[in-house]
């Protein structure tokens, strides 16, 4: 009979400038080696729709944590009361958010059963993260979930985001990206934009773009969630993640 | 998307919580991705005591359309009183 038991728990791992932050981990207990995944959460915070994504990874056999990116704000608080005050002190500057991805790397990789190879995950703003961290650290895979402000103007009245479509070029493993064509942010055509880049860089990578999906149609517990998609979304996911990190 | 957009502002009154009332200092007003309204986008505003913790907040979430008609009925409520009575605090 397989071993398919997996440990969820609250960790601490070593983030951006060596300090000590939480993050969840899910964790299969079989000793056979495996990739891991980073979940990289969205900008509503460390919450349970993020842990429960954190425990699929663990469920479908990876290694995988969720770095709590408002520790540092708000230790300990309530995930929509963390993001608050993050949001009001001016959100995650993007060094931090690599040096906290570069510590839950190493967390994976210093586990019994990790084969060495990581990936991550980031959904709307965490899609944009997961970009950037491909693009600064020697990842083996990234998924990106309707990421916006990767490429294009950020709109009057915004704050500047940074865009990073620059970082195509130094992207480290395969990109998977997953978009809905009803999204204004990023548009379809910001979509194609973030692919010629790809392409002109020759790295590899695979886009699917869905019908009748905006954004967050991953999210179940959001108006947003378009659950024919998402079925379709994950089985491509478990596919990418089988053939770049290997379970 | 996430707007990363945010109006903050410095805030005197009190509002309640589940448990208790909160004297706040600060406000965040921002449209984004609602945590509980069923939305894609709400008019959010977290009315804040940062120095008692994250906890120290009252969060409302509010559609678009409610969020233009709150606003309008303080904006009514406030002009309807005179001025001498506001000001009198």
């Amino acid at each position: 009979m397989a071993n398919d038991a997996f440990l969820s728990e609250t960790v601490s791992i070593t983030g951006h400038d060596g300090d000590a932050i939480e993050a969840y981990a899910a964790l299969p207990q079989d000793t056979a080696p495996r990739g891991g995944v980073i979940v990289i959460h969205h900008m509503p915070g460390y919450d349970e729709g993020s842990k429960e994504i954190t425990r699929t990874f663990a469920a479908h056999g990876y290694n995988a944590v969720c770095p709590n990116l408002y520790w540092r704000e708000a230790p300990g608080a309530d995930p929509s009361d963390a993001a608050a005050t993050a949001r009001a002190a001016g959100g995650v500057p993007d060094d931090r958010l690599v040096g906290d991805v570069a510590g839950a790397m190493a967390y994976l990789n210093s586990l019994p059963n990790a084969n060495g190879k990581t990936a991550t995950i980031g959904f709307c703003s965490g899609g944009r993260q997961s970009w950037l961290a491909n693009g600064s650290l020697p990842l083996n895979a990234a998924i990106v979930c309707y990421g916006a402000f990767i490429v294009g103007e950020t709109p009057e009245g915004l704050p500047a985001r940074a865009t990073l479509g620059h970082l195509a070029s130094s992207m480290s493993g395969p990109v998977l990206g997953l978009w809905g064509n009803e999204d204004v942010y990023p548009t379809p055509a910001q979509v194609d934009e973030i692919e010629q880049l790809l392409k002109e860089a020759g790295k590899p990578y695979e886009f699917h773009r869905y019908d009748g999906a905006g954004h967050a149609f991953f999210m179940v517990d959001r108006a947003s969630f378009r659950p024919e998609v998402a079925i379709e979304g994950w089985a491509t996911i478990w596919k990418f993640l089988g053939t770049n990190i290997g379970a | 998307m996430c707007t990363y957009q945010t109006e903050l502002l410095e805030m005197k009154g009190s509002g309640k919580g589940p448990s208790e009332w909160v004297r706040f200092t600060d406000a965040s007003v921002y449209v984004d991705h609602p945590v509980h309204a069923m939305a894609g986008h709400t008019l959010n505003i977290d009315l804040r005591r940062p120095e008692d913790g994250p906890a120290a907040r009252v969060a409302i979430e509010l559609h678009p359309q409610a969020a233009r008609e709150l606003a309008e009925a303080i904006l009514r409520s406030l002009a309807s009183v005179p001025e001498a009575v506001l000001a009198a605090g």
